[in-house]
């Protein structure tokens, strides 16, 4: 069984750096697309609008990239990938990058041959109570019933959660979301536990959000983030620069909108970030002004966020921990020099 | 009038009738008592929430609605009926998925002519059935032409199709091809050559062994490993060829039953005649096997219909994946019942029209014995 086992993760290696794969830059190019792997749909982070235009902050990360190679960040196409078929899907070569709200984690950043390139959600499973339960914190909750979707790692983290604080629940299970929301609603369990930007958009649909409370507390580490395959270094540099983009746009205050002014700046490190100096894009293997081609058209990461999932939007999520790491935030990118 | 539709006779009839089928002890009086309540409670509940209190274009203020912030049972919490609005603003996602609006016409004369094309197929007496044959063998050429493109028209690549467009085309083509390929492996699978039977046996054990979520899976994932650098399958046709694999295993094995009814006397009388395999399998065994088969084998087309709905899992949209994509736009989430009722009622007509042919084909074909 063992031995099968490395031979097939020999295989894999030699099928996966065969030379077709080792330039993905230029094949994307050539195809004139960016294929990206997303999600069959997931509120405020991969979703159709009515007119069929994929929208959400996964989708953003997509079109930056195709904003950066093409200038034109409509020049890429969204494939839907499920949870079970996203690694093999890129493996395989079918999609160029996977931006599909995943966990940067040691197994898959090694084993699964994957190259994480940054984070642009930071994500950790949390609880929704309702307000009148009259509970502040996750450390009040002993003896509460907990609704929670069999068969994930969110069930395991419970566990643990509540073993080390040696609190006592009940577990009620669920088997999808719609069954956890209809338990919860009904009042068939106190707290309902998943990734918290899960419990934001189940909260955002209850005929009164603000009876709901999505408690502080996170006993999770969900980095997620957009990925390519292992071993083509220059891609990988074109998505993560892509990310960074948007995430030091922020940072220095450029958006869509006033970009443009800032073309004219006297900091160099912006016109760096424009293209207006030194020759970044020329290193990176794109337009010298991708920098610009992102912000304009797809906006900084701070815009990005209030526009799926910020709190002018049905999913109302504070930036919280994905605020700026000016604001004591963990997004941070480093310097564009 | 009503007198005499009221008349004696009628009414000791229908007294009879009342307490022979629905009154005849004390347990039956009972049960019928109760599903009458649970009708009279059931229906008119489920008609208010699917028609009379339901949203359509507007809510009950008058407003268009837009998104799920209009639907008049988000409004107002004493409003409960469905939302509608999300089938019809998105409808042409729902019917054709992604593919562009301008060019949406194409899809419908394929969907307009595809009557006319199997027709021929489906029944005996179709005016003008000579010409309509014809028709039939051009119309997948014309079907194709029209929905990819080529010259004269833009190619719409097939990641762009969706909706019932992908549940049609799976589901159809898979069961027209597997057909004939599966009449092909039900006769290898009795076949006394070793090579040919062994073939089949193994096909069709290999493809029922395994849940179809494997084959598309396969299909899908394994198979561009294995090709050479460069080789695209689509992925709609790696879709199509996993659902007519497993739609003909399944069938095959129908047909099979209906091969292994007929007595084997039939097959040395005509042995004795003088008659070809070929010849005695198309004229004697075939058409009355088939015949035997008709209820299993629409009973797999049926499955295999339905099954279609299982290709979101390797990333094509068809009619309910496209309505658990409308779910997550944050304009329309959370009006999943109306989607769901939205996508069984489709699916109900499609399956239920199947069920009832395949009705019709049985009493035509117990009247008139010959094919």
């Amino acid at each position: 069984m063992k031995y099968i086992k490395s031979l097939m993760v020999a295989l894999t290696v030699v099928l996966f750096t065969s030379a077709s794969f080792a330039d993905t830059l230029n094949d994307v190019k050539a195809r004139g697309m960016l294929k990206c792997g997303s999600n069959t749909g997931l509120v405020g982070f991969a979703a159709p609008d009515d007119a069929g235009v994929w929208k959400g902050v996964d989708v953003d990360v997509c079109r930056a990239v195709a904003a950066a190679v093409f200038g034109d960040a409509n020049a890429m196409e969204v494939v839907p990938t499920t949870s079970k078929a996203r690694f093999t899907v890129l493996q395989s070569g079918e999609i160029d990058m996977l931006a599909r709200n995943t966990t940067w984690t040691f197994s898959r950043d090694v084993d699964l041959g994957l190259e994480f390139v940054g984070v642009n959600y930071y994500d950790g499973q949390g609880f929704l109570v309702p307000a009148s339960l009259g509970v502040s914190s996750a450390l009040d909750l002993d003896g509460a019933s907990v609704c929670i979707q069999v068969g994930t790692t969110t069930e395991l983290n419970l566990a643990d959660f509540f073993r080390m604080h040696k609190m006592e629940y009940e577990s009620i299970p669920v088997e999808t979301n719609d069954e956890a929301d209809a338990a919860f609603l009904a009042g068939r369990c106190d707290v309902y536990t998943t990734d918290q930007s899960g419990l934001y958009a189940q909260r955002s649909t209850y005929p009164n959000p603000d009876d709901w409370v999505v408690l502080p507390e996170i006993i999770s580490k969900e980095p997620l983030g957009p990925s390519v395959r292992h071993g083509d270094s220059k891609w990988a540099d074109v998505v993560r620069w892509s990310l960074n983009t948007m995430i030091i746009a922020e940072e220095m205050g450029i958006t869509s909108a006033n970009v443009d002014s800032h073309l004219s700046s006297d900091n160099p490190s912006i016109l760096r970030l424009l293209g207006k100096e030194g020759a970044y894009g020329a290193m990176l293997g794109v337009n010298n002004d991708f920098g610009y081609q992102i912000i304009k058209q797809v906006g900084n990461y701070g815009e990005s966020f209030e526009r799926n999932i910020g709190l002018s939007t049905p999913m109302a999520i504070a930036r919280g921990v994905n605020s700026m790491w000016t604001k004591g935030g963990l997004i941070y990118a480093p310097p564009f020099r | 009038m009503l007198m005499r539709l009221l008349n004696v006779s009628n009414f000791s009839v229908a007294k009879k009738w009342v307490h022979k089928n629905l009154f005849s002890s004390w347990a039956s009086a009972l049960i019928t008592i109760f599903c009458f309540y649970i009708i009279l409670k059931i229906i008119p509940a489920g008609l208010d929430w699917l028609l009379f209190s339901a949203d359509f274009v507007y809510n009950f203020r008058g407003e268009q609605i837009i998104d799920r912030t209009f639907c008049s049972k988000v409004i107002e919490p004493g409003q409960h009926g469905a939302c509608w609005a999300i089938i019809i603003v998105r409808w042409n996602q729902f019917m054709y998925g992604f593919y562009p609006v301008e060019e949406i016409w194409r899809v419908n004369i394929v969907f307009a002519l595809t009557p006319f094309a199997l027709l021929p197929l489906f029944f005996d007496k179709v005016i003008f059935k000579k010409q309509l044959i014809y028709f039939t063998f051009i119309f997948p050429f014309i079907a194709y032409y029209l929905l990819y493109g080529g010259p004269g028209l833009t190619e719409i690549s097939t990641s762009k199709w969706g909706g019932l467009l992908v549940t049609l085309f799976l589901g159809v083509t898979g069961i027209i091809i597997a057909f004939p390929f599966s009449i092909l492996l039900a006769l290898g699978r009795r076949s006394k050559m070793p090579v040919i039977k062994s073939v089949s046996v193994i096909f069709i054990e290999c493809i029922r062994g395994v849940p179809l979520i494997t084959i598309l899976f396969f299909g899908n994932i394994m198979l561009p490993l294995f090709l050479p650098d460069g080789v695209n399958v689509d992925n709609l046709l790696r879709g199509l060829v996993a659902m007519t694999f497993f739609a003909a295993a399944y069938m095959a094995e129908a047909i099979r039953g209906g091969l292994q009814a007929i007595p084997n006397g039939q097959l040395e009388a005509a042995r004795a005649l003088g008659l070809s395999y070929w010849q005695s399998t198309i004229q004697i065994v075939l058409p009355q096997a088939l015949r035997i088969s008709i209820p299993a084998i629409v009973n797999s087309a049926i499955g295999v219909l339905k099954d279609t709905s299982l290709v979101l899992i390797v990333g094509l949209f068809d009619l309910l994946g496209i309505g658990r994509a409308a779910l997550a736009d944050m304009n329309w989430m959370k009006l999943s019942h109306e989607v769901y009722a939205f996508v069984a009622i489709i699916f109900f007509i499609l399956c239920f029209s199947m069920s009832r042919y395949s009705l019709y084909l049985e009493k035509k074909l117990k009247t008139d014995n010959s094919i």
